[in-house]
């Protein structure tokens, strides 16, 4: 927009004179450029206050260098305040573009309803919406409990179809590939119990027990609950940002379609896959973390190998291990069902996709925290 | 009865609404038997909503929507499936399975429909492939081909078992107006020697008067359908502005094209 041809841009000046009488001319010099310091106009609007309601606008352009937007909201205010207080600002003195740009702003009125969200709701029927709105959250969620039971019940008649490749490629993702960072976290998580731990245990010299300590919290709580957990940040949002995009390019249009269930094709083997998958990441975690536990207990309080083994597997008992597999095959169908829930009722926009990412996760752990205290009582209860 | 035979796809009183908002209501045309038929209208006036009721993916709130006589939406779930097999449609986006190659793509309808050996499903997917120009590109993942490559991998699956209907959802968007015109030759194409009924949703006015044959238009003022019929014959003979409007880039009649 620029349409000088001097190099060197000056900065924007505005004179005036005829102050007071019925005509005020007013002169643009300079480069009229956002960059710049913008020129202070207050005092030719105080000017513009003190005039007569019959007073004309006129410009002079010869020394205005160069111009952008800046001189054209510059000038669309002073239209506007032409318009409320009775003066005319008459265009025929400014560059040809410039008169152009100013009839193309105002050919279009100004939208004055706004937009219908604006108008503020009662209180009394927003909290209505919102509770509708949660609502409908817990029937959809039902409807899609519902679906995958039923889909579930088709995989176990033989009748559900998706495709092995997938499963297998899945199996893979969220088994061999998380390997690293369960192990990484388990071995801290066993390390910090053992620290923890032994603070107080030293007091009373009985450091062996650090071993009791470190192998039930790992095999009843910590291996199932810290597995659980990266995989809800790892493979639940990975399950809601696949499904959502699919949702945004149509794919899963196109799977319903042409006939293929997309509870079936999509949800059931990445279900399948995690059910499967998680017990043995789990059992891997608890040798894990007792293994970090076991580098404490031998780096720092003496105790042999040998002692620290044999301590362990005395205070451990196969029931031990069953519970911490059982709520983790649990926990995988809760990282799966979160995951794909959000991705299918994913939104068709980017935002979308993200927030589905996102409430995966968090419901994925507030379930599995929420389902783990359930167990809690329960092995209480039944005193295993 | 050839009145009726001719008939494949009617709809009747269809009523197109999202929750309490009512985007479209008392929609009644008749798609006939290798019609090439456009859902015309501006911007967000409901043609894909429509396109969505007719291939099953919305229910509409009222009103129905007849397969050769049959009402779609009143039959059972099975039988619902087995004419949505003698469908095919083409997203705007092509809607290809991203973790699939082309190949998988155009195999997997197939494969799960019939009980033809690899060997001969694998001829089927090159000679789909072929057909739409894309022959020795079936290893390819949707992400590494272009934009148009997709829409016409898109058109290879949703040929993939020979339907007698293809939907086109805005066929030419986002393509070259070279390519836009080969995809229109081989919608052109496609009808005459498959015998398929084809319906597009568009609002490219040079591919509306290139191919169609029949339409429907729909105002999102009034929210109904304000002409039916075929579009050369509309912008020739119409007498309403808003579809005089539409047709003629906004000229007005006294501007309308030698024809």
């Amino acid at each position: 927009m620029t349409t000088s041809t001097t190099t060197v841009s000056e900065t924007p000046r505005i004179l005036w004179e005829g102050a007071a009488t019925d005509r005020l001319q007013v002169r643009l010099c300079g480069s009229w450029l956002r960059d710049l310091p913008q020129p202070a106009v207050a005092d030719l609007e105080e000017a513009l206050r003190n005039t007569p309601g019959t007073c004309r606008v006129v410009f002079d352009c010869q020394e205005l260098q160069a111009w952008d937007s800046s001189l054209l909201t510059f000038l669309l205010r002073l239209v506007r305040k032409g318009e409320a207080g009775g003066f005319a600002v008459e265009q025929e003195g400014l560059p040809e573009g410039v008169q152009k740009l100013l009839q193309l702003a105002s050919a279009v009125p100004e939208k004055k309803a706004g937009r219908a969200e604006d108008v503020r709701e009662p209180l009394l029927s927003r909290v209505g919406n919102e509770v509708l709105l949660v609502l409908g959250e817990g029937a959809n969620m039902l409807a899609f409990l519902g679906e995958s039971v039923q889909a579930a019940g088709r995989l176990v008649r033989g009748k559900a179809r998706f495709r092995r490749s997938d499963l297998i490629l899945l199996l893979q993702e969220c088994g061999v590939k998380a390997l690293p960072i369960v192990s990484l976290i388990s071995v801290l998580v066993g390390l910090i119990l053992a620290f923890v731990g032994s603070v107080q245990l030293k007091t009373f010299g009985a450091q062996i027990y650090i071993a009791d300590m470190v192998g039930i919290a790992m095999a009843r709580e910590m291996g199932a609950m810290m597995t659980a957990i990266i995989m809800a940040g790892r493979t639940g949002a990975a399950f809601a940002a696949q499904l959502g995009t699919m949702e945004v390019n149509e794919e899963i249009d196109a799977l319903k379609t042409l006939g293929f269930s997309p509870m079936e094709f999509l949800v059931l083997p990445r279900m399948l896959a995690l059910i499967l998958m998680m017990p043995l990441l789990c059992l891997y975690a608890d040798l894990m973390g007792i293994l970090g536990g076991a580098v404490v207990g031998i780096g720092m309080f003496d105790l042999t190998p040998t002692q620290y083994l044999l301590q362990t597997s005395g205070a451990l008992g196969l029931n031990d291990f069953a519970i911490g597999l059982v709520k983790s095959s649990f926990f995988g169908i809760l990282v799966a069902f979160s995951g794909c829930l959000r991705g299918i009722q994913c939104g068709r926009s980017a935002s979308a996709v993200g927030s589905a990412a996102t409430s995966a996760v968090v419901m994925a752990i507030v379930l599995i925290v929420l389902f783990d205290g359930l167990f809690a009582v329960l092995t209480e209860i039944l005193s295993i | 009865m050839t009145e009726t035979e001719s008939v494949h796809i009617r709809a009747q009183n269809l009523t197109l609404a999202y929750g309490s908002f009512v985007l479209m209501r008392d929609l009644d045309f008749t798609i006939n038997r290798g019609d090439i038929f456009i859902i015309m209208g501006g911007s967000g006036c409901g043609k894909s909503t429509l396109l969505k009721t007719l291939v099953g993916l919305k229910e509409p709130a009222t009103g129905e929507v007849f397969y050769n006589g049959t009402s779609f939406w009143k039959t059972e779930l099975t039988e619902r499936e087995q004419l949505m097999r003698g469908v095919g449609i083409l997203y705007q986006s092509g809607a290809l399975w991203s973790s699939m190659t082309l190949a998988e793509n155009i195999a997997m309808p197939l494969e799960e429909y019939t009980d033809l050996p690899v060997s001969q499903i694998n001829e089927l997917v090159s000679l789909k492939l072929a057909l739409v120009g894309l022959a020795g590109f079936g290893g390819f993942y949707p992400s590494e081909i272009s934009g148009g490559m997709r829409k016409r991998a898109g058109l290879a699956r949703a040929m993939a078992l020979d339907p007698d209907i293809l939907f086109f959802d805005e066929p030419s968007a986002g393509l070259d107006p070279v390519s836009a015109r080969l995809l229109d030759d081989l919608i052109l194409e496609l009808r005459d020697s498959l015998g398929a009924t084809v319906v597009v949703v568009t609002h490219e006015l040079a591919s509306i008067f290139a191919i169609g044959t029949n339409s429907v238009f729909l105002d999102p003022e009034s929210r109904t359908a304000i002409a039916t019929g075929d579009p050369n014959q509309l912008l020739a003979e119409s007498r309403d502005p808003r579809v005089i409007n539409f047709l003629t880039r906004g000229e007005g009649a006294e501007n309308r094209p030698e024809l």
